[in-house]
């Protein structure tokens, strides 16, 4: 074990997979000599060299275009899009070809490979370094979509996307990259299973499920309704496609009630989704409406971010909601 | 880089290459110089801020400001301008005052774009400068389009491009350059090759012999010119402009040149620059190289100097003061401008967020 950061946890994953199997590369903008910008490929070109630690010229659609071509041939390409608000250019190539590969080919030709990609706000980074993507997706048959909320789970979880048979776009919460620090297993083969949820806190009232950084906002509100004698569950989903429904389904079944938190715009973000699925589901367990905190249906501001940003006292206001319907 | 067949005015020593000088009157060649002054003075007050927490980001023209201020001062206020990160400069020798453009800086009231965006991204339609975006090479092709439109309008005007050398490996560099060339549009295409795209060097994002041999490719002349040299900057730029402007079509423009600071204020240099390689670079300064030639024609004297760097140096205080002064934007803005018309739906949030505020709960509640 060792106490590290995201960030470490990343660079961590990154040497074992690349020491474990030569077929694995790292392509991007500054992922070479400069680590990456958020030092997430630190060092990998000292022990790896630039044949696997590859510094791309700037184009993102060449970036994943290429790691298709570089993974249909038996390489096993984690691209880096150095912010998830720039990875436009390739959505062409991650929606169109990547995700339809397998499918179009009749299982002939596959491309698995791991976009990793920071995301998210919190950091001042105004409207192109804060976005939270997610939804574009998981609105995409054929990908895999990962969010870890702490370190154990971005090591043991990039590892198992690196040895997924299919396409995994991997989103890094950039909020919580370098805090806190976390135990994490040294161990080449840990992993952290694909698909499935966790629950990070039990409890009997409500539930909430969130993913990235808002696990610890949904964590601190449950502490504040817990003053008001209320029990809070909450479900950190890890991977939204596909998606661990039953353990969403299991909890609501428990507590009655659903709060679902994202920091990404509210109209048809992935906690509509769930809403949804509870609904046809487990709309018979419900003893209140579903309640959405979000972040707001305007593009990403920058003064205003600590506005915009869901906090655990607009978590706790629709906590209230469902308790006292 | 084809330094052999680049343009140049005034050699790193100070030679004049006399038949090559633009026209320009002696009180704008002095202009141009406080202009580059003033740009300069205002990168070292805001990498200042910078570190004392007062603005959160920031990325300098340090090293560029012959290639900015000379490439600017050649257009037309009528005249369209798309820049990248780093030509705010730009914006200012278009006469946007230095409040506003502090403004946009500290992100307060006093921006006209409300602090909605990260420093250093400013716009003003008053001006001709669009406002910029974060995201690589984008304006490249709405340039072009923009020319375009100037052109079915018959409008004799041009649309100036910015970009920095990263950008030409971007899918839009690729179509803008394709459609603009086809097309016939007014448009000047300004690279800023400044050797770096954060942590990448020219070589690596590129094998072309420079930028400028591009052009031939897609059918538009290509001009390399010395970035550190006002004069060629200027000159290249007007000929480009004059040409689009008649009909002739666009121009493909590198500006060699060197970022002289990190890539921004969340970047450290040293872990991938050559410290001999930045020294030699950094001997060919573009303010020394045009203060040596101003001196020598009797236009600037050491007085001068200080006196335009002081004058720079209040004003720039001042705009910054009242720019702390002023209070953050409305909350209000939050919800305003992403549509004509405020939606239902963002009506609702935004009178959530008002009444959480007026409970007194959300003010600052999510600690950035
Ligand atoms: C599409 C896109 N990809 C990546 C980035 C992150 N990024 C910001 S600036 C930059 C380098 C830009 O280099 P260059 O075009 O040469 O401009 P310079 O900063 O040198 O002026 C990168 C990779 C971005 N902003 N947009
Ligand atoms: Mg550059």
């Amino acid at each position: 074990m060792s106490s590290i950061t995201m960030v470490q946890a990343v660079n961590d994953a990154l040497r074992e997979e690349m020491r474990g199997d030569d077929d694995v590369v790292v392509l991007g903008e500054d992922v070479g000599i400069n680590g990456g910008v958020f030092r997430c490929t630190a060092d990998l070109i000292d022990e790896f060299g630039e044949e696997r630690v590859i510094d791309t010229p700037l184009s993102e659609s060449g970036i994943i275009g290429a790691a298709v071509g570089m993974a249909l041939y038996g390489l096993k390409p984690v691209p880096e899009i150095q912010f998830s608000d720039f990875i436009w250019p390739a959505f062409d190539q991650i929606t169109s070809e990547m995700a339809k590969m397998r499918y179009r080919s009749g299982g002939q030709f596959t491309c698995p490979m791991v976009v990793r990609t920071p995301y998210g706000g919190g950091i001042r980074g105004g409207h192109y370094h804060s976005q939270s993507p997610e939804a574009y997706f998981t609105h995409t048959p054929g990908l895999v979509v990962v969010i870890p909320s702490d370190p154990y789970d971005a090591k043991g979880l990039l590892k198992a996307a690196i040895r997924c048979e299919d396409p995994v776009i991997f989103l890094e919460p950039k909020r919580i990259y370098r805090a806190p620090k976390m135990d994490v297993p040294d161990d080449d083969d840990y992993v952290v299973e694909i698909g499935k949820a966790a629950v990070r806190r039990e409890g009997t009232d409500f539930t909430i499920t969130a993913y990235g950084a808002m696990v610890a906002v949904a964590l601190e509100a449950c502490e504040k309704a817990a003053e008001q004698g209320w029990s809070g569950e909450v479900v950190d989903l890890r991977t939204l496609l596909p998606l661990d429904e039953d353990a969403i389904i299991q909890s609501v079944t428990k507590t009655g009630r659903l709060v679902t938190l994202q920091e990404a715009t509210k109209f048809c973000g992935f906690s509509s989704e769930i809403s949804a699925i509870v609904a046809e589901k487990a709309i018979d367990v419900l003893e209140a409406p579903v309640k959405r905190v979000s972040g707001f249906d305007v593009p990403f501001p920058y003064t205003l971010e600590h506005v915009y940003m869901p906090h655990a006292d607009r978590v706790l206001k629709a906590i209230e909601g469902v308790m006292t319907y | 880089m084809a330094e052999a067949t680049m343009l140049q005015v005034l050699s790193p020593s100070g030679d004049v290459q006399s038949d090559l000088l633009p026209e320009l009157s002696e009180e704008r060649m002095v202009d141009l110089y406080r202009q580059m002054l003033r740009t300069r003075a205002i990168d070292t007050r805001m990498l200042a801020l910078q570190r004392q927490g007062r603005i959160g980001f920031y990325g300098t023209c340090r090293g560029q400001e012959a290639a900015t201020i000379g490439s600017g001062a050649a257009m037309l206020p009528e005249d369209w301008v798309y820049p990248a990160l780093r030509e705010g400069a730009v914006l200012l020798l278009r006469g946007y005052s230095l409040e506003q453009y502090m403004g946009q800086l500290v992100g307060c009231a006093l921006d006209p774009t409300h602090g909605r965006q990260m420093p250093c991204h400013f716009g003003s339609d008053a001006h001709n400068y669009v406002t910029l975006s974060s995201v690589i090479g984008t304006q490249i092709n709405q340039a072009m389009g923009t020319a375009w439109a100037m052109k079915i309008k018959k409008h004799k005007k041009v649309t100036l491009g910015y970009m920095g050398d990263g950008a030409t490996s971007s899918t839009d560099f690729h179509c803008a350059l394709t459609i603009a060339a086809v097309h016939k549009v007014p448009a000047v295409f300004f690279c800023q090759n400044n050797q770096w795209a954060i942590s990448v060097p020219f070589s690596k994002q590129t094998a072309s012999k420079g930028i400028a041999a591009k052009a031939v490719a897609y059918g538009m002349p290509g001009v390399a010119v010395d970035g550190n040299d006002v004069l060629a900057v200027y000159r290249a730029t007007k000929e480009a402009a004059d040409r689009a402007r008649n009909g002739g079509g666009p121009t493909l423009i590198e500006a060699i040149t060197y970022r002289q600071e990190g890539h921004s204020s969340s970047d450290d240099p040293t872990r991938y620059r050559d410290a001999k390689i930045h020294e030699e670079w950094m001997q060919r300064d573009p303010l020394d190289r045009y203060r040596r030639f101003l001196e020598l024609e009797g236009l600037v004297s050491a007085e001068m100097d200080a006196e335009i760097e002081a004058e720079v140096k209040a004003s720039v205080n001042a705009a910054i003061l009242a720019a702390e002064a002023s209070p953050m934007p409305d909350v209000n803005t939050l919800f305003t401008d992403v549509y004509a018309e405020m939606p239902e739906q963002l009506l609702e949030q935004r009178e959530d967020v008002l009444q959480e505020r007026n409970e007194g709960t959300a003010d600052g509640a999510f600690p950035l």
